[in-house]
């Protein structure tokens, strides 16, 4: 084989700056590639935040709104359920977390309906706490969706939401 | 090529691992050490660009199979919903779609330079036979990838083309009915062609496989058509001779490709596509993409259904025994004055009759179509068988290392 | 057989002259049958749509936004009463690369519009004002019934009209074509369609009741009433309001709603050109670099 050609120095500028440019458009031709993995416009539209008629919950009572393809828990929680949240000391909690930073009107309690633990649905006005019992793992959570007992590491997450009037609540 | 492998592994893990496993060895045999003529020219890179363009077909059909939907309500909103939803999805489909394209330019220059130089002679039939079986696979899955838009001419162009195989005696329309999974092109359809589309490309790939293996038994043909003689005198190390000048080759075909894919992405595509398939009304001028245009045009020469489509498929059959209709024992063009003219009749004969596939079926274009479709028969089946025993070829250069010096001599 | 031989090798002798014949060859066999066509293909000829110049042709093209959104206003005032535009959301009037009204504007825009929504808890479906999110509503429920109230003539979607609608160039222009980037073929015959109606047609050509004769509709004859006249759209920005300046309009913005991403392609284009330019010159400089070695030490 043609071995007795002179091997091209490493070194050489060309090669190297040919290599390098060659890779730099390799490297940019991948993000396409990879983005178009990324949610798309129509899916991030569709997660505009939505409104929610708060008039017909009545007191103990739990709504279900879908937002993002997630299920978001409208508690309108009794002033019992709004006492037992607040009586808790906070080093008894594995998440220490008042009620008060839970609900921002303590009687609308307002959580992500997804188990910190592996993402499944909580049932709602269940638990040895009356809160919230996954049926996948058994975690407890409380009326403030606090986590209490089982494997889940944090309390149930809060979606963004404000109040737009004394009946209407946008979430997202 | 066969033998013992050069590669000597450096470390005591490589040495480890290519005991077991001799894939290291292997790639450096194949792509590294592997000689290469030092004559070949640059109509011998486009090998390389069609690996290139079927990864670039085979990754952008994976990534947009994530967003398409294979359904007659569906299909048409989810192509536009990549185009105008997804990140990056005009970018993903309009490469995939002048991919197509791209593939079949390729495809042509590089069974066009395989008939000039007679790549296709002793010890290479078998290379130039499977080939032929990936330009068949090729053609499939453009066909097939061409009905999932779901537009007009994919639902026309898919009923005229499995329409062909109601031609067939007695069996025919059982046949047809099969293919579709139902009385016409629908839904069952539209999922299979899918299914297959995405089947099909692995397949070349796999045949591909084997043309790259066949290739490197027998070696590189060149522009001399004279075999290896001595490997240090005749020959250079793949790496990093050809892979450089094949580097170079695809960059300017992407060239090429990118002003399609940016600038012009549907001169190649029908207006009519753009229009939601539609079984009750059929387009006033159905044409296929225009890589199948020839064959097209050599269909309708046949004034029967029948014949016109043993016509078109014998005219991708005749393909295949091309290494024994061509007697000559000169393989390129070169040293062949006769065959040259021949060859440049032929090519352009080609693209008369991809001309004609183009133009309405009637009058003239028919006539036409029918004095060409004669031409390239004839052409295979006369022509090349005799014309190795009338011509007299010119001497051929005594070995590689010859022809380059003869060009090259300057220096 | 040495005869025939020697008159074939002086016959091919040299290649000019071979390519030469092989082209002769080619034309011979396909001139004269085509000669015969060239007046079959008269008697369906159309004229050809005039050439516009639009801001979005050409390597740079981008969408003129005052153009955009007076074709818009000219859609939603005119067009919109018989065609859909499905495809298309409240949102993309406010995507960069489009008319760019404000995220404001589009909001307000939608909430103009009653969406179709539901079921909602009794199982009733429901209408609602739009939101960005949502797409054009249609004005027919469904083709049947645009079809029963339009004569029997389907308006067709204007999502990807624009790319929907070609006219031929003819040999040799169709080549020329992709190398110029004339790529407005679809626009060209939308304007030259709006203003190609004739009161009288031509003798012998029967125009049924509810339908017009328009040159530039292939076959002359079209379902769709002279949609627009003089005044009909109030443009606030000045432009004239007349047929021409309409037409023009609402086909850019059919355009943009057709092909909304062709801004992003041509600026990305002209990235990936450039820099494949220049990674191409540096192939080269090492391919050459590594073959003149070759070539002199053979």
């Amino acid at each position: 084989m043609a071995t007795e050609l002179v091997e091209p120095s490493r070194r050489d500028f060309l090669f190297i700056a040919t290599g390098a440019v060659a890779a730099v458009g390799a490297a940019s031709a991948v993000w396409p590639f990879v983005s178009q993995m990324n949610p798309d416009a129509a899916t991030i539209a569709a997660g505009a935040p939505v409104e929610l008629d708060l008039g017909a919950i009545a007191a103990g009572q739990s709504v279900k709104v879908k937002w993002r393809g997630k299920i978001i828990f409208v508690n309108h929680r009794t002033p019992k359920e709004i006492e037992e949240a607040r009586a808790v000391p906070l080093n008894q909690l594995p998440d220490p977390a008042t009620d008060e930073s839970r609900a921002k009107k303590p009687e609308w309690l307002v959580v992500i309906g997804v188990c910190t633990h592996l993402g499944c649905i909580p049932l709602d006005h269940q638990g040895d706490y009356g809160g919230w019992f996954c049926p996948c793992h058994g975690s407890h959570y409380d009326t403030a969706g606090r986590i209490r007992k089982g494997p889940a590491p944090r309390n149930l997450d809060l979606p963004p939401y404000s109040f737009v009037s004394d009946t209407r609540l946008l979430i997202g | 090529m066969s033998g013992h492998s050069t590669y000597v592994p450096k470390s005591a893990l490589a040495r480890w691992f290519e005991s077991r496993l001799p894939l290291v060895g292997f790639m450096y045999d194949s792509f590294v050490a592997y000689p290469t003529p030092r004559n070949l020219n640059y109509w011998w890179t486009f090998g390389a660009i069609l690996s290139l363009m079927l990864v670039v077909q085979l990754i952008t059909g994976i990534v947009l199979a994530m967003h398409y939907t294979p359904h007659v309500d569906l299909a048409f909103n989810s192509v536009e919903h990549i185009m105008r939803d997804v990140n990056w999805g005009w970018l993903l489909r309009y490469m995939h779609a002048n991919g197509a394209s791209m593939f079949f330019v390729a495809v042509y220059i590089h069974m066009l330079r395989g008939l000039y130089y007679g790549s296709y002679k002793a010890p290479r039939e078998i290379l130039w036979i499977l080939g032929v079986v990936i330009f068949l696979l090729m053609m499939a899955t453009a066909f097939m990838g061409y009905v999932l838009p779901w537009g007009q001419m994919s639902f026309w162009g898919a009923t005229v083309i499995t329409n062909l195989f109601s031609a067939i005696p007695y069996v025919g329309d059982a046949i047809t009915t099969w293919l579709w999974g139902g009385y016409s092109v629908d839904n069952p359809t539209l999922n299979r062609f899918f299914s297959l589309h995405y089947l099909l490309p692995f397949m070349i790939a796999a045949v591909v496989v084997l043309h790259v293996w066949a290739l490197h038994v027998v070696g590189q043909n060149n522009p001399a058509g004279v075999e290896v003689k001595n490997l240090a005198r005749d020959t250079v190390a793949f790496t990093p001779y050809a892979t450089m000048k094949d580097a170079f080759a695809m960059s300017a075909f992407l060239l090429f490709f990118c002003w399609f894919i940016f600038y012009v992405p549907n001169y190649l595509g029908h207006a009519d596509n753009y229009i939601l398939a539609n079984p009750s009304t059929t387009p006033a001028h159905i044409v296929p993409e225009w890589y199948f245009l020839p064959f097209y045009a050599i269909l309708r020469a046949i004034p029967s259904k029948l014949g016109g489509v043993i016509a078109m498929f014998g005219s991708i059959a005749v393909l295949a025994f091309l290494p024994w209709l061509d007697t000559s024992r000169v393989r390129s063009a070169t040293y062949r004055p006769v065959f040259k003219v021949f060859f440049w009749a032929f090519t352009l004969c080609c693209v008369g009759l991809g001309y004609l596939g183009a133009m309405p079926a009637e009058g003239g274009y028919i006539t036409a179509a029918q004095i060409l479709t004669a031409f390239y028969f004839v052409f295979f089946l006369v022509i090349l068988p005799l014309l190795g025993l009338f011509e007299t070829p010119r001497p051929l250069p005594a070995s590689i290392a010859d022809d380059v010096l003869a060009k090259h001599g300057a220096h | 057989m040495n005869s025939i031989r020697q008159g074939l090798n002086h016959m091919f002798g040299r290649t000019a002259k071979s390519v030469g014949f092989a082209a002769l060859l080619a034309a011979g066999l396909l001139a004269a049958p085509m000669a015969s066509t060239a007046d079959a293909a008269d008697a369906h000829a159309m004229p050809q749509p005039p050439r516009q110049s639009w801001s979005f042709g050409g390597p740079f093209g981008t969408y003129d936004r005052a153009q955009l959104q007076r074709g818009f206003k000219v859609y939603r005032n005119v067009c919109a009463a018989c065609h859909s535009m499905k495809l298309v959301a409240f949102r993309n009037l406010s995507d960069p690369g489009g008319p760019e009204f404000s995220e404001a504007q589009v909001k307000a825009l939608a909430a103009e519009y009653q969406i179709k929504d539901g079921p909602n808890d009794a199982g009733d479906m429901f209408e609602r004002p739009g939101r960005p999110a949502d797409r054009f509503p249609a004005p027919f429920a469904n083709d049947n019934e645009a079809r029963s109230a339009n004569n029997g003539a389907l308006p067709p979607d204007f999502s990807v009209l624009a790319k929907a609608r070609t006219y031929s160039r003819g040999f040799p222009w169709f080549l020329i074509d992709a190398a110029i980037q004339y790529q407005e073929h679809g626009v060209d015959y939308i304007v030259a369609l709006l203003n190609g109606y004739k009161d009288e047609a031509p003798h012998g050509v029967t125009v049924l009741p509810g339908q017009y004769y328009n040159e530039y509709m292939p076959g002359h004859i079209i379902s769709m009433a002279p949609p627009l006249s003089a005044d009909v759209v109030e443009y606030e920005d000045g432009a004239p309001q007349t047929v021409e300046q309409y037409s023009k309009d609402v086909a850019a913005f059919m355009m943009w709603a057709a092909e909304p991403k062709l801004e992003d392609r041509k600026r990305t284009g002209a990235k990936v050109m450039l820099f494949l330019l220049v990674l191409t010159f540096l192939l080269y400089l090492t391919k050459r670099h590594l073959w003149d070695r070759v070539y002199r030490e053979v």
